[in-house]
């Protein structure tokens, strides 16, 4: 605990990468609840095509998000090497299935460079910043900005 | 040996309140919740004083003092009232149904050992 | 325990007493005058007031004071608690819910209110009669429980507290010399009687100042002549005490009546008496059951006969009228009825029934209940495991499981029995509600509750007060109609609404009518025609028409009126109830009023259910929601229309739901006949054939939130976990059956918006 808040207080974090295809994101360490693997989910009837399904993790109900197809990427044909990183997007908690863990980050803020104006909405949406790491590119991507709060609309 | 102090009162509030006063001043407590478990109690837990609300469903403490005076046992046991205000009608009723003395409420945790040390021995 | 549990527990208490005071208040409205009515309605606020008072929590204990003299009225008679009358004490009784919720959040409350219900109360304990719908009172200057003003006269001036004190405080003590005093004591024998003590009272004496003391035997009579419960001996006590007149006399505060006292100051006192006594000290330690050594500094080394004597004279008296009472005791135990006996044990029968109730944390319960939900899980999960390992199902791991499986089940129901509670607490709240809207729209109102002690999971209790206040605010807002307009119909001015809960078939069933002018369909349709709801000419059955309230963003009120909500219809209640696993209806005839039934689960933590197949998805359907279960045979098959498929069961023709297309899971019509059709009880009645492909078994399963990380999921009421560690979605039979009526199942919002 010590650590982190060292960390955080000379603006520094940690990041957790994972690879979707051949391209490289991370998201901060302190949304990873747990990273497991994949196991078949229960379909959800009419869901968006990004969502994969429920699964149970410890007697809570898990929702799974493709996350290639949430990044308007090919989706995703899930295999047993396919990971789950569990997480906690405001109140709830989101499996995000993507192809593997990469890398564990620690970086400051100045590694993070700003995002190149792109014309995509979606990127516009996720998108905090790009961090260039040893010539690979990893984008930094806030969950928050995927999934808004839907508390007023579950009422 | 600790003095046993038989108390009935049919609010939570107060039989907590009596409860940590007596048990702080070295009492042994018992309570009841009304009149007629009060009476109930009494034989089994063999009091030296008895403290007493009155307005209690059913049995209220008018009732209870007269009960407890006709046990032949208890004819002579201190019984002190709980008043909420110095209601002199509500005082004379208790004192004829047998009352030893009143305590008014909300009580002072001195005024109310005084009180049940000024009628024990 | 420290204060601040008692603190919580005095709330606590406060609630009860405050539901207490409402029903009893209730009863008497309606006409009871049980004297105990009466009797529990006055404990409660008296009970309020004792409790605030400890607290020093002096709003609530002024505003109980009142309302309880005002009460202490109506039980002496002295006042007739006529409609009017209770019209007041309801209000005060809201008003002191309020004044407590104030005193343990720190909140404020309305004080124009309080204030002019003070003097309401005020008013009727002095024997006025209320103004029948007396307008609220204007706003009084001067607080309703103000402490008394510190007397001023009108130029501002304020006496200055002034006192001797600030002058030679050390003087003082040396010209004070404590005046001597002689009490004459005798008492009568009701003051043993009573419990008091000769020897308690003298040794109480003794503490307030230096004294000696006489004892005075000459009135004793010999045996033969003497009374055993009389009283023969008094005394004659010389003290020297600071503590004046008043400080003697407070030793004697409890006996004073059954006894002779006489005080005086001793040079009044010696010109007087002419009794020679012998001045002794009075020793203390005779009286204590452990001698207190250094206790009291001023006891002599050596006690003087006299004083034993005296002591032991009291003691004797004590002692002969303990006697003589447990032997007059005996005598009057003989004749003693057996009655009486008969009567203690039939008191003490009635307390065993009352039950005996503890107190537990909720935060335990649920946390119970959560374990033995996993409990559940994992036994099932076990079951599975155990069957798939082991083919000969006769092994006695088989029956160990049996019988795991029958005490998880019970263990389950008596955990979700701890968290069952009567609805009175939310019934109780409504009737407020009706009191306070009733007011407002200057409607009359009469509320009837029926079924308060049907009880339900805590949590649907918990979650029911919201949607049902607000149906109430509706019933009388928009369904009551004005007192001279129903008198124009023929109908008594006061309206009622009726509040009535039910167990039905293992749900709870909660119905709010009022007997108001009914849904104006008309009204209701060109309504809906100017939102875009219906077109012009759509063909709606009257059933159709009063179910479009229901729809997002209905009103029918002409101007949003800032009672029924701002701007939160019907729609709204319904998906709470829906989110709580229940549905609502309305019944509609114009003229007599309105019905909305709502039915609920019992529980929110599991049910019974029926585990089926559907495109290769595992799912359950809620079993209450079965009729039967049919194998369809080709024959009984009939197309209707172009996509309509009716089942003919016993010469009626009932609409087949194929659950896998309505959910999305296949793109065509499963075949009938390869499959089960579950008949089912729809909300509006009529039944449907819901098609799955085949039935995997019963089971009672754990309900699951969907919503907990996820969304509402449309056709899909909960989730839950089965045997084999996964996911399985429970059906909305409802929303299933309403998707088929051609209500499409409304694609929600999805995680991404």
């Amino acid at each position: 605990m010590s650590y982190v808040v060292k960390n955080l207080s000379q603006g520094s974090r940690e990041l957790i990468a994972f690879r979707i295809g051949n391209q490289e994101f991370c998201v901060s360490i302190m949304s990873v609840r747990e990273i497991r693997g994949w196991t078949p989910a229960t379909k959800m009837p009419h869901s968006p095509a990004y969502m994969m399904g429920v699964l149970n993790l410890r007697g809570a109900v898990l929702p799974i998000v493709d996350l290639a197809a949430r990044l308007g990427m090919r989706p995703a044909e899930p295999t047993p090497r396919h990971v789950i990183i569990v997480a906690q997007v405001g109140r709830k908690i989101v499996g995000l299935l993507v192809d593997a863990v990469s890398d564990i980050l620690t970086v400051t803020d100045e590694n993070i460079q700003p995002v190149p104006e792109v014309s995509s909405e979606i990127e516009r949406q996720f998108a905090r910043g790009i961090l260039a790491i040893d010539k690979r590119m990893i984008c930094l991507v806030e969950l928050e900005g995927l999934f808004p709060d839907h508390e007023s609309e579950a009422a | 040996m600790k003095k046993k102090v038989l108390t009935v009162d049919d609010s939570r509030t107060i039989r907590n309140m009596l409860l940590v006063t007596l048990n702080n001043a070295g009492f042994e407590t018992i309570q009841a919740e009304d009149g007629v478990e009060g009476l109930e109690v009494l034989e089994e837990c063999n009091p030296d004083v008895i403290v007493t609300d009155i307005n209690m469903p059913r049995l209220d403490g008018f009732g209870f003092i007269e009960g407890v005076r006709r046990n032949e046992k208890y004819r002579a046991i201190p019984i002190l009232v709980l008043t909420t205000e110095s209601d002199a009608e509500k005082k004379n009723r208790a004192r004829q149904a047998g009352a030893t003395g009143w305590i008014v409420k909300p009580f002072d945790p001195t005024k109310l050992v005084d009180a049940i040390e000024r009628v024990t021995a | 325990m420290d204060m601040n549990e008692i603190r919580e527990i005095f709330f606590q208490e406060c609630e009860e007493q405050l539901a207490e005071l409402e029903t009893g208040l209730l009863k008497l409205n309606d006409g009871d005058r049980d004297p105990e009515t009466v009797n529990a309605v006055f404990r409660a606020v008296h009970s309020i007031k004792g409790g605030a008072g400890a607290f020093a929590l002096d709003d609530l204990v002024a505003f109980a004071h009142v309302f309880e003299t005002t009460l202490d009225c109506v039980r002496s008679g002295k006042l007739e608690p006529s409609q009017d009358v209770l019209k007041v004490m309801l209000k005060s009784a809201d008003v002191l819910a309020d004044l407590t919720n104030a005193a343990r959040d720190g909140g404020t409350v309305d004080e124009s209110r309080s204030r002019a219900l003070v003097k309401e109360l005020e008013a009727l304990a002095n024997g006025e009669q209320p103004a029948a719908h007396a307008a609220p009172e204007p706003v009084a200057a001067k607080p309703a429980v103000a402490a008394a003003p510190a007397p001023t006269d009108s130029s501002g001036f304020q006496p200055i507290p002034f006192s001797f004190d600030d002058f030679g405080g050390e003087e003082e003590e040396v010209l004070m010399v404590a005046p001597t005093y002689t009490v004459t004591f005798k008492p009568r024998a009701e003051l043993f009687s009573k419990g008091n003590e000769a020897a308690l009272l003298l040794r109480d004496l003794s503490r307030i100042g230096e004294m000696s003391i006489h004892c005075h035997t000459g009135d004793v009579p010999t045996l033969d002549r003497m009374d055993p419960e009389g009283s023969y001996l008094s005394w004659t006590i010389s003290i020297k005490t600071e503590k004046g007149e008043e400080g003697i006399r407070s030793v004697f505060e409890f006996a004073e009546w059954d006894c002779e006292l006489d005080i005086k100051l001793a040079e009044e006192a010696e010109a007087d008496d002419e009794r020679p006594m012998i001045p002794v000290p009075f020793d203390l330690s005779l009286l204590e059951d452990e001698p207190a050594i250094g206790d009291e500094p001023h006891v002599g080394m050596h006690v003087e006969p006299v004083v034993a004597a005296a002591v032991a004279a009291a003691e004797t008296a004590t002692g002969v009228m303990q006697a003589a009472a447990a032997a007059s005791a005996r005598a009057e135990k003989k004749e003693a009825p057996a009655a009486s006996a008969a009567a203690q044990a039939n008191a003490a029968n009635a307390a065993n029934a009352a039950g005996q109730t503890i107190r537990v944390d909720l935060d335990r319960v649920d946390r119970l209940i959560n374990l033995v939900g996993e409990l559940v899980i994992n036994q099932a999960m076990l079951s599975q495991s155990v069957i798939e390992n082991d083919n000969n199902g006769t092994s006695s791991i088989n029956m160990g499981l049996e019988e795991l499986q029958q005490l998880t089940r019970e263990i389950q129901d008596s955990v979700m029995a701890i968290r069952a509670q009567p609805v009175k607490p939310v019934f109780q709240r409504m009737a407020r509600t009706v009191r306070e809207i009733a007011d407002i729209t200057g409607k009359s109102v009469r509320l009837i509750t029926e079924g308060e002690n049907t009880e339900v999971d805590k949590t649907v209790i918990d979650k029911l007060a919201e949607p049902l206040t607000h149906m109430i605010r509706n019933a009388v807002d928009h369904g009551l109609e004005m007192p001279e307009k129903r008198i124009a119909a023929g109908k008594n001015p006061e309206g009622t609404v009726r509040l009535t809960a039910k167990h039905r078939s293992g749900r709870i069933v909660i119905e709010l009518t009022d007997d108001g002018a009914g849904i104006n369909r008309e009204k209701v349709r060109q309504k809906a025609i100017d939102n875009d709801l219906i077109t012009a000419d759509a063909n709606l059955s009257d059933e159709e028409i009063d179910n479009l309230i229901f729809h997002a963003g209905f009103s029918t009120a002409d101007k949003v009126s800032d009672l029924s909500g701002r701007g939160v219809g019907m729609d709204v209640v319904k998906r709470s109830i829906q989110a709580l696993g229940g549905r609502i209806s309305i019944q509609s005839k114009p003229g007599q009023g309105s019905t909305f039934s709502m039915s609920l689960p019992l529980t929110l933590a599991v049910l019974d259910g029926m585990v089926v197949t559907v495109a290769g998805q595992t799912l359950v359907v809620p079993l209450t929601a079965i009729v039967e279960t049919l194998q369809p045979e080709a024959a009984a098959i009939h197309s209707f229309g172009a996509t309509q498929r009716l089942i003919s069961i016993r010469n009626s023709f009932c609409p087949l739901v194929d659950v896998g297309r309505i959910l999305n899971f296949r793109a065509q019509q499963a075949n009938p006949v390869e499959g089960v059709a579950l008949l089912v009880e729809s909300e509006g009645g009529g039944q449907r054939a819901l098609m799955v492909d085949a039935i995997q078994g019963q089971r009672q399963v754990v309900i699951k939130s969907l919503e907990a990380n996820y969304m509402h999921v449309p056709g899909i009421a909960a989730a839950t976990i089965l045997g084999d560690g996964r996911v399985a979605l429970i059906l909305d039979v409802d929303a299933v059956v309403g998707a088929s009526r051609g209500q499409s199942l409304r694609q929600e919002m999805s995680l991404a918006s």
